[in-house]
């Protein structure tokens, strides 16, 4: 058994017509640290995270490399086996709270269900646990929470319970996509602090998928830059925010808008930024010998 | 989105009314012998083609009027709503469990069951559906059980297809993602999160299918393949009447409005349901 609680090792995925939407990613996530993935649209980053959980479309197959979960390559497992471990070990916090939960079941059911099929908890321990991680992101009113479906509660109150019910059964993992675009800007912040929150009291490992750097610098330890499904650059945080090495990554900084200056206009990524990648993908691609099968 | 609960709409008019007609004809066809002021199949040609009530020439004790065998008309009708009703109800519930199971088997696993399950409903399609159903009873021979048979046969796509986009839709949800990280069974979702989100539109459909399939009865009765030729069905009633509407009008009316009523019932009741099925809309 090692140490590292999520080890993803030499990760391609390609689609059917045979391009590769990730290129040998590598990144290693230590218990109770925030793994923080940035890159823009289409760089991989969410894929990275449904790779982990199981949950990739079936267009996407993986055709190298692995995926460890605290020491268990998932690869390996049969099927059952694997879903099994993943759902007990992993949690996803979603982008998108207001189709995350199901529309026509009553928020606790929905909270304790898992609880009590999946890890086999009595509905007594399921329930307490579950008003007990209600306390913990705020809601103030359990009761009326739990017997609510959906659609009767705001976004950022659907946040809440899917944070609830993401921490409730102790994952030793959570993959947070994007949770806070979605919502709207004052929310956001109660939303990060909440998870922040809660991930140093469970000591629970997060990688966090976000296109947002003023999220990264906030609330990780470690940071992978990605473009076009390859890692460009790994850092933590405070190295990578104070000497950034790589050239998209100095240019993603750059085009960040700042508060202090509201009227400068934005700037895009440097075209000879651009296509200094595109050739570093090229080569990297070349390099890259497709395993047979 | 609103925070707390949107206070609940009571029954609308449409609900009430659509409800109450069929309630109406529901009850009438179930206590027919008790509620017919005559013998549907007693002839009497002293009484032939007598008016409905409020013209000159009515009898008291026959309401609408008789046919031309001096058959009470309303008593006709009653009756027939009772084949009617077995028929709408059996025939639609039949067609919802075989086209909804495999709607929602092709929604949900895609792939192979779903080309497979989407051909055959193609092809069935294909196929004009009364055409259909008089080839099927001319087969299957007349008689309740094969009119409901054939209907069940012919309308199962009907459920299908909706049921299917449905599924997918609901499919794609996070929700459904969110079950399988969990690391619930593939059948557990489909059963458990996904149908819960597709029964308003079962519901609304079986409540849709069992307007068309009185129609489709009638229509088999109007061309004399649905039951047998004594007891009285709309569909029957109506074929009789066309042969005497200029002697007789009400004997081709009243059994047409009666038809349109309760089809129209049917997919007013089918509307209303769904909306209160819906948690959203609700």
């Amino acid at each position: 058994m090692s140490a590292i609680c999520l080890d993803i090792s030499d990760l391609s995925a390609v689609l059917p017509n045979g391009q590769r939407v990730l290129r040998s990613v590598s990144l290693a996530v230590q218990p109770g640290e925030v793994r923080a993935l940035v890159g823009e649209s289409g760089a991989g980053k969410t894929m990275i995270g449904k790779a982990v959980l199981g949950v990739l479309p079936s267009s996407v197959r993986v055709v190298a490399g692995d995926i460890r979960l605290e020491g268990e390559d998932l690869g390996k497992l049969p099927p059952k086996a694997r879903r099994t471990l993943i759902g007990a070990r992993t949690a996803l916090i979603p982008q998108d709270p207001l189709t995350a939960l199901n529309p026509s079941r009553r928020i606790g059911s929905q909270m304790t269900d898992r609880l009590v099929r999946i890890l086999g908890w009595n509905g007594q321990k399921a329930d307490t646990r579950i008003r007990q991680l209600l306390d913990e992101v705020q809601i103030r009113d359990p009761e009326r929470v739990l017997k609510s479906y959906p659609h009767e509660l705001s976004g950022g109150m659907r946040q809440r319970v899917l944070i609830a019910a993401a921490f409730a059964a102790e994952p030793r993992l959570i993959v947070a996509d994007e949770p806070t675009t979605a919502l709207d800007v004052t929310v956001q912040k109660q939303i990060l602090r909440l998870i922040v929150q809660l991930q140093r009291e469970h000591g629970t490992a997060i990688l966090f998928v976000t296109h947002d750097l003023g999220v990264v610098a906030k609330i990780s330890q470690k940071v992978s830059v990605l473009y076009a499904g390859k890692v460009v650059e790994e850092a933590d945080t405070a190295a990578l925010f104070a000497a950034p090495q790589h050239p998209y990554t100095r240019a993603l900084m750059a085009a960040t808008p700042r508060y202090t200056d509201p009227f400068a206009s934005l700037k895009p990524v440097d075209e000879a930024v651009l296509a200094g990648l595109a050739s570093e993908i090229a080569a990297a691609d070349q390099a890259w010998k497709r395993p047979h099968g | 989105m609103d925070e707390g609960r949107t206070p609940r709409r009571g029954i609308s008019p449409r609900l009430w009314l659509a409800g109450g007609w069929l309630m109406l004809a529901l009850l009438a066809a179930i206590f027919a012998p008790l509620v017919a002021p005559q013998d549907p199949l007693a002839q009497d040609l002293m009484l032939e083609r007598l008016p409905p009530f409020w013209m000159n020439g009515a009898e008291p004790g026959y309401w609408l009027g008789t046919d031309s065998l001096g058959r009470d008309l309303l008593s006709r009708l009653i009756f027939g709503g009772r084949i009617a009703f077995i028929v709408a109800f059996a025939a639609a519930i039949a067609a919802c469990m075989v086209g909804s199971t495999l709607g929602l088997v092709a929604g949900y696993f895609g792939g192979w069951a779903d080309r497979i399950i989407s051909r055959i409903v193609d092809v069935w399609m294909a196929f004009p559906p009364v055409l259909f159903a008089i080839l099927l009873v001319a087969v299957l021979g007349t008689g309740l059980s094969s009119v409901i048979l054939a209907i069940a046969i012919i309308d199962w796509t009907r459920f299908c297809r909706v049921i299917r986009a449905e599924t997918m839709g609901q499919s794609r949800m996070d929700y459904v993602e969110n079950a399988r990280i969990a690391g619930y069974g593939r059948i557990g979702i489909m059963l458990r999160e996904v149908l819960p989100n597709v029964v308003p539109s079962i519901v609304a459909l079986l409540s849709l299918e069992m307007g068309i399939a009185v129609i489709v009865e009638a229509i088999l009765s109007f061309v004399n393949l649905s039951i047998s030729t004594d007891d009285p069905t709309w569909g029957g009633i109506i074929a009789e009447g066309r042969l005497s509407i200029h002697q007789a009008w009400w004997v081709l009316v009243f059994p047409l409005i009666t038809l349109i009523l309760t089809v129209l019932s049917f997919s007013q009741f089918g509307e209303a349901l769904k909306t209160r099925f819906d948690p959203v809309l609700r």
